[in-house]
């Protein structure tokens, strides 16, 4: 199949391919399933890091 | 010893344009909104395009396009294994699983870096000091492979001597990375991401192009299995489009755990433990764009890595079908019906007689499987006359058996001028982009995991900006150091994959146990990443031949041995990681077991939404 005889390399070969049609897959039911919310936390957490960013 | 290379001024007018866009982009970003963390304060969300390009541009380096690209010429398509697992660990496996708990946990506990997270998670001063010194101390491996990638690739294409191009290469990431572009400015990685997208995407079209399309490019590849150089034939290889020979107890299985152990799991799973990439979740605003960066990641690191896996096995196809022709004296037939010979390579003098060309390494004839177009009458020096034939030979033959060199020529000698130049500022953009955050993380484990932690001995304390520039800078010298000495075979790969093995055996049981486990306890995570290293440490040094021999160290303590299993065959060519990994792994159950478990109201603050 496709010029690749063992079946090991055409299973990575076509494995890689599907790997990334699941990520797409995924991608697209998942699209609005989880909340978006940023917390004070995350935004407490967000100030620090950009101060350590700023400085280096 | 192919291709026409040399550097135009418009070469070098197209990479200033470049490097200025780069420059300026940053610049923009610099004034406004420019990092993930800018982002999250603004409460406004990066496009997932934005975050998934980012976030595969640091992964993706000139490491996987430059030096596994090349082993998969040495090696072939079973490397193929590797991109699978690049996109069902690397992207599906950490973005889905591992990413919302390590976004969650990082901001519960106000950690900014990978040491910071496991020493805050584990309440160790200890265990942040240790992980900021496995990181200060083998980034800078990391960092070499990437630099040495580029550089042999721009020594090629632009046919100026490797050392040349490796000053060159460190200037640019100096100035790119000293002044400021460490910070994640996430649209500059963008850029530098959609570069890479269309040099790879022509790549892989060009190269099936002309080839003649998928199949016949596969097929004309499988038809070469005859024409695998015999060094690698007696380690297993069985062709490009083929596994290795599988077993054990003999020589003849050594490539199949080279390339399983050594590059598809050292690599495919060390990737959950790569520090600087682990420290990218924590900057993401929320679980959606977690989710929605998913398919733009997994699209993205096919392509990154899938390309030159694909591209790198096709390229002996290319120089079987229209390569260079080499020309020598047949030593004996391979297959006379399609008239493959194994050749003695020779060279014509300035007088017209023809002489053998002599290998280097072994200061013998050099031989290579050819096959062949043309035979003539010709003479050597003697003035004997002899059948001079004209044939092509697989990559190899044309790198002189330096896969980090397949890449390089293939594009050199295969693909038009300008795209050497599109390809070289897409190495570019993945060593840049690569490189900001792996000199990120050695400044900050420097600085902030280092540093702090024992001249301050926990206090709360400025971070050291001295000490975090001290430490870039050193990392940089040291890199461009080991660059500049260690010139091996394929070593763009071996590199990446000690350092990515040395994360995984170290960092991944703790890391994951700190995620998913409150009976983990302190005294075991740092067993398990001292276990982790120093069983990984120890296989290096004594086990692993390639890496022992180079070190030097086995030889004296077993009398002249390259590895202390030199007589047990496959076990030198196993990677650490299959045995460290799982010592680490039973080191963190048991000593946890058998230890106090974590205070409740600690882990009540990482777990908050557990009961």
């Amino acid at each position: 199949m496709i010029g690749i005889d063992d079946p090991l390399v055409l299973t990575a070969y076509l494995g890689a391919i599907l790997m990334a049609a699941l990520g797409l897959i995924y991608g697209l039911v998942r699209r609005n399933a989880a909340r978006d919310e940023v917390t004070p936390e995350d935004r407490l957490w967000a100030l620090d890091e950009k101060k350590v960013d700023d400085e280096i | 010893m192919t291709g026409t290379a040399s550097v135009g001024w418009i070469d070098i007018v197209v990479i200033l344009a470049y490097l200025f866009a780069t420059a300026y982009l940053g610049w923009l970003g610099y004034r406004g909104t420019r990092s993930a963390a800018d982002f999250l304060v603004g409460g406004r969300s990066a496009h997932p395009v934005i975050m998934a390009v980012s976030y595969g541009a640091t992964f993706i380096s000139t490491a996987a396009i430059v030096g596994f690209g090349g082993v998969a010429g040495l090696f072939g398509m079973s490397l193929l294994w590797l991109t699978f697992l690049n996109i069902g660990v690397g992207i599906l496996v950490a973005f889905i699983f591992l990413g919302e708990p390590t976004r969650r946990l990082g901001h519960h506990l106000g950690a900014h870096t990978f040491p910071e997270l496991l020493g805050h998670r584990y309440q160790s001063r200890g265990i942040q000091i240790f992980a900021g010194v496995i990181i200060f101390l083998f980034m800078p491996l990391y960092a070499a492979a990437v630099m040495t990638g580029g550089s042999v690739f721009a020594a090629s294409q632009f046919g100026i001597d490797f050392e040349v191009a490796l000053l060159i290469f460190a200037l640019i990431t100096a100035a790119y990375v000293i002044p400021g572009g460490i910070k994640a400015v996430m649209y500059t990685d963008t850029l530098q991401g959609f570069v890479m997208v269309f040099a790879m995407i022509f790549l892989l079209v060009f190269t099936y192009w002309s080839l003649g399309g998928v199949t016949t490019a596969h097929q004309t590849l499988t038809d070469l299995s005859d024409l695998v150089p015999a060094p690698l034939a007696q380690i297993g290889h069985q062709g490009w489009t083929a596994m290795p020979a599988f077993g054990w107890g003999a020589t003849a299985y050594d490539l199949w755990w080279t390339v399983i152990t050594a590059i598809v799991l050292g690599v495919g799973i060390g990737v959950l433990a790569q520090p600087q990439l682990v420290v990218r979740f924590m900057t993401v605003r929320s679980r959606r764009e977690l989710d929605r960066a998913v398919p733009i990641g997994a699209v993205f690191i096919l392509l990154m890595t899938g390309t030159p896996f694909v591209v790198g096995s096709l390229s002996n196809a290319w120089f079987a079908q229209q390569g260079p022709l080499l020309r020598g004296q047949v030593v004996e037939m391979i297959d006379a019906d399609k008239d493959r010979a194994l050749v003695e390579l020779m060279q014509q003098g300035e007088s017209g007689a023809w002489s053998p060309v002599i290998n280097p390494k072994t200061q013998a004839p050099a031989r290579a499987a050819l096959i062949i177009n043309a035979r003539e009458t010709a003479r050597t020096a003697d003035g004997e006359t002899f059948e001079l034939v004209a044939g092509r030979s697989v990559a190899a033959t044309y790198t002189k058996g330096d896969a980090d060199r397949i890449i390089p020529v293939y594009i050199a000698s295969a693909l038009p001028k300008w795209f050497g130049v599109i390809f070289f500022l897409a190495l570019l953009a993945a060593a840049m982009s690569t490189m900001s955050s792996q000199f990120h993380t050695m400044g900050t484990a420097a600085g902030r995991d280092l540093y702090e932690q024992m001249a301050d001995r926990g206090g709360h304390r400025e971070p050291s900006i001295l000490v975090m520039r001290l430490a870039v800078l050193i990392g940089l010298i040291v890199a461009v150091i080991i660059s500049y000495t260690v010139r091996q075979e394929y070593v763009v790969a071996r590199f990446t994959a000690i350092f990515f093995g040395i994360c995984a055996a170290s960092f991944l049981p703790a890391y994951l146990g700190g995620l998913f486990s409150r009976r983990v306890t302190r005294a075991g995570a740092l067993a398990s990443m001292a276990v982790g290293m120093g069983v990984s440490l120890f296989w290096l040094v004594f086990i692993k031949a390639r890496e022992a021999s180079a070190i030097g160290l086995v030889q004296w303590v077993s009398g002249g041995k390259t590895s202390l299993l030199a007589d047990s065959p496959n076990w030198p060519a196993v990677d650490p990681i299959i045995v460290a990994l799982p010592a680490a792994l039973l080191t963190l159950i048991l000593v946890s077991a058998f230890t106090r478990a974590p205070d409740e109201a600690h882990l009540r603050r990482c777990f908050p939404d557990r009961r």
